[in-house]
């Protein structure tokens, strides 16, 4: 489980996280929604360390986050996987060196082994035969599910993933999304996903925290967010024509 | 570079040194690194070297034209202005385009596709991983690669001076072994040092705190050059100044 307490972060004078707290549990989709700019990457890199807040804090599983320093944050940062969105493969590296680098910078298991476990994450993202492929032969949602593969290649307690669906079509989406809920419920992650993509929130969100300049607005699951009243979380939520029109049918 | 931008270099260096998480890991990109500073620029060093030494022989047979200096002299300039300051200085400045811009952009490109964020996420020291393997290939292969255009220069002047007929090999033999001082050698290769030192960090550091996209790695890429350009010259005339 990932608890955040009053978390706060600017940047100069624009004060982004505005005091945010929330408790994310192992085995179920968290996802954290909202519009361009309500803070929700910014909570993330908060969350993982890529920023550090101004106030508040993060607990892994009890474990004080924020306050240590590199070394210190090294042995729960093992622990985490991390989908990106743009997936930030290792160009130099092939699909097979990309989930092998992890394994090779923190175990000192045989190489066999080591194949072994890359041939079975390639095969839990369908991508058994891509080994030898480079990132920039892959498509995009190829390259979401080799993230994927090496994100979960250290057998992590913690998955994170900044917009899974970004740039990719409906359909694609659809297996990203399918395969982030099957992971979380399959190894009892504790799973994070930013999105605000509404098919995301439709299809797999357990429990969804949503942000709206800054603040924490509303929070529940995805059968409680089609009923809501409050007007905010009504207008990012139906902004669509396709959600409008599909209101009251959920 | 202001003082804001030296702290971070400062800190960025420290953190590059940390002990590494697999040492393995690091030397094969040590390795990797050296092929690619070391052989991949040898071929331009050799060509710069021996013309440079040439055209070197050309112009100070132009200019010494007395009978009371004799033409040994040629050689002998030739060869202390290669040692001492050709050579390092003009291969740096070569290497700090070729090399800078490689790894400044390199890097940069890492930032803002998020791959260095992968790395921190992994719980590996980016700036190690990445940094350090650079380094130290730059402070082992561009004294190496100094030796051999020092070598390279001198016979181009050789050939310069004795196909264009400004004097002839024997005067020219006679010219680089006369008084001959191996302590320029010591102060080329204090030189290179620091030179290797400064081609492949300050890049490191210009790619590393990237914000933006393609344009700002441009920019990065564009100001590591310069600053390596002018931190060459301004450590030139310092190690000069220290040791001569």
């Amino acid at each position: 489980m990932i608890e955040i307490k009053d978390i706060y972060k600017s940047f100069g004078d624009n004060e982004v996280l505005k005091g945010i707290s929330g408790k994310f549990e192992e085995g179920v989709t968290n996802l954290i929604i909202g519009g361009s700019g309500s803070g929700k990457t910014t909570l993330l890199k908060c969350m993982i360390g890529l920023h550090q807040p101004d106030k508040g804090t993060v607990l892994y599983d009890g474990r004080e986050f924020t306050q240590l320093n590199f070394e210190e944050r090294i042995e729960i940062r093992k622990e985490i996987g991390m989908l990106f969105q743009g997936s930030a493969l290792f160009d130099s590296m092939t699909v097979e060196e990309n989930i092998m680098f992890p394994l090779n910078m923190f175990t000192d298991q045989p190489r066999s082994e080591k194949l072994d476990r890359v041939n079975f994450c390639l095969e839990r993202v369908n991508l058994a035969d891509k080994n030898k492929l480079f990132p920039a032969e892959l498509s995009g949602g190829m390259k979401k599910r080799v993230g994927i593969a090496r994100a979960i290649a250290m057998n992590p307690k913690y998955l994170f993933c900044d917009e899974p669906n970004s740039g990719l079509d409906p359909k694609t989406s659809i297996v990203i999304d399918e395969l982030i809920k099957e992971i979380t419920e399959e190894y009892k992650t504790t799973t994070i996903v930013v999105t605000h993509d509404m098919n995301s929130v439709m299809g797999i969100g357990d429990y969804i925290i949503f942000l709206h300049e800054g603040k924490k607005f509303w929070e529940g699951s995805k059968e409680e967010i089609a009923k809501t009243d409050i007007e905010e979380l009504n207008d990012f939520v139906f902004a669509s024509r396709f959600m409008k029109a599909a209101k009251g049918k959920f | 570079m202001n003082f804001t931008n030296f702290g971070k270099y400062i800190l960025l260096l420290k953190a590059a040194f940390r002990k590494p998480e697999k040492t393995k890991i690091y030397l094969k990109a040590i390795f990797q690194q050296m092929d690619f500073i070391g052989v991949g620029s040898l071929g331009l060093i050799s060509i710069i070297s021996t013309f440079i030494g040439a055209v070197m022989t050309l112009q100070i047979a132009f200019q010494l034209v007395s009978d009371f200096i004799p033409k040994t002299i040629i050689g002998s300039v030739n060869r202390d202005s290669s040692i001492l300051e050709l050579s390092p200085t003009i291969s740096a400045i070569v290497l700090a385009g070729k090399i800078g811009s490689a790894i400044s952009s390199e890097i940069g490109t890492m930032r803002v596709t998020e791959q260095i964020d992968a790395l921190e996420i992994m719980g590996i020291n980016a700036p190690g991983y990445l940094i350090l393997p650079k380094i130290i290939a730059g402070i082992t292969m561009v004294p190496v690669l100094v030796i051999i255009s020092m070598v390279l220069s001198i016979v181009g002047g050789y050939l310069g001076g004795t196909l264009s007929g400004a004097l002839s090999a024997a005067e020219y033999v006679q010219g680089i072994t006369t008084d001959f001082n191996p302590y320029t050698i010591t102060v080329a290769l204090v030189k290179a040092f620091v030179f290797g030192f400064i081609i492949t960090s300050v890049p490191a550091y210009e790619g590393f705190y990237v914000k933006g996209g393609a344009l700002e790695v441009a920019q990065a890429s564009t100001r590591a050059v310069v600053v390596s350009c002018i931190s060459i010259l301004a450590c030139d005339y310092i190690v000069t100044q220290l040791l001569l």
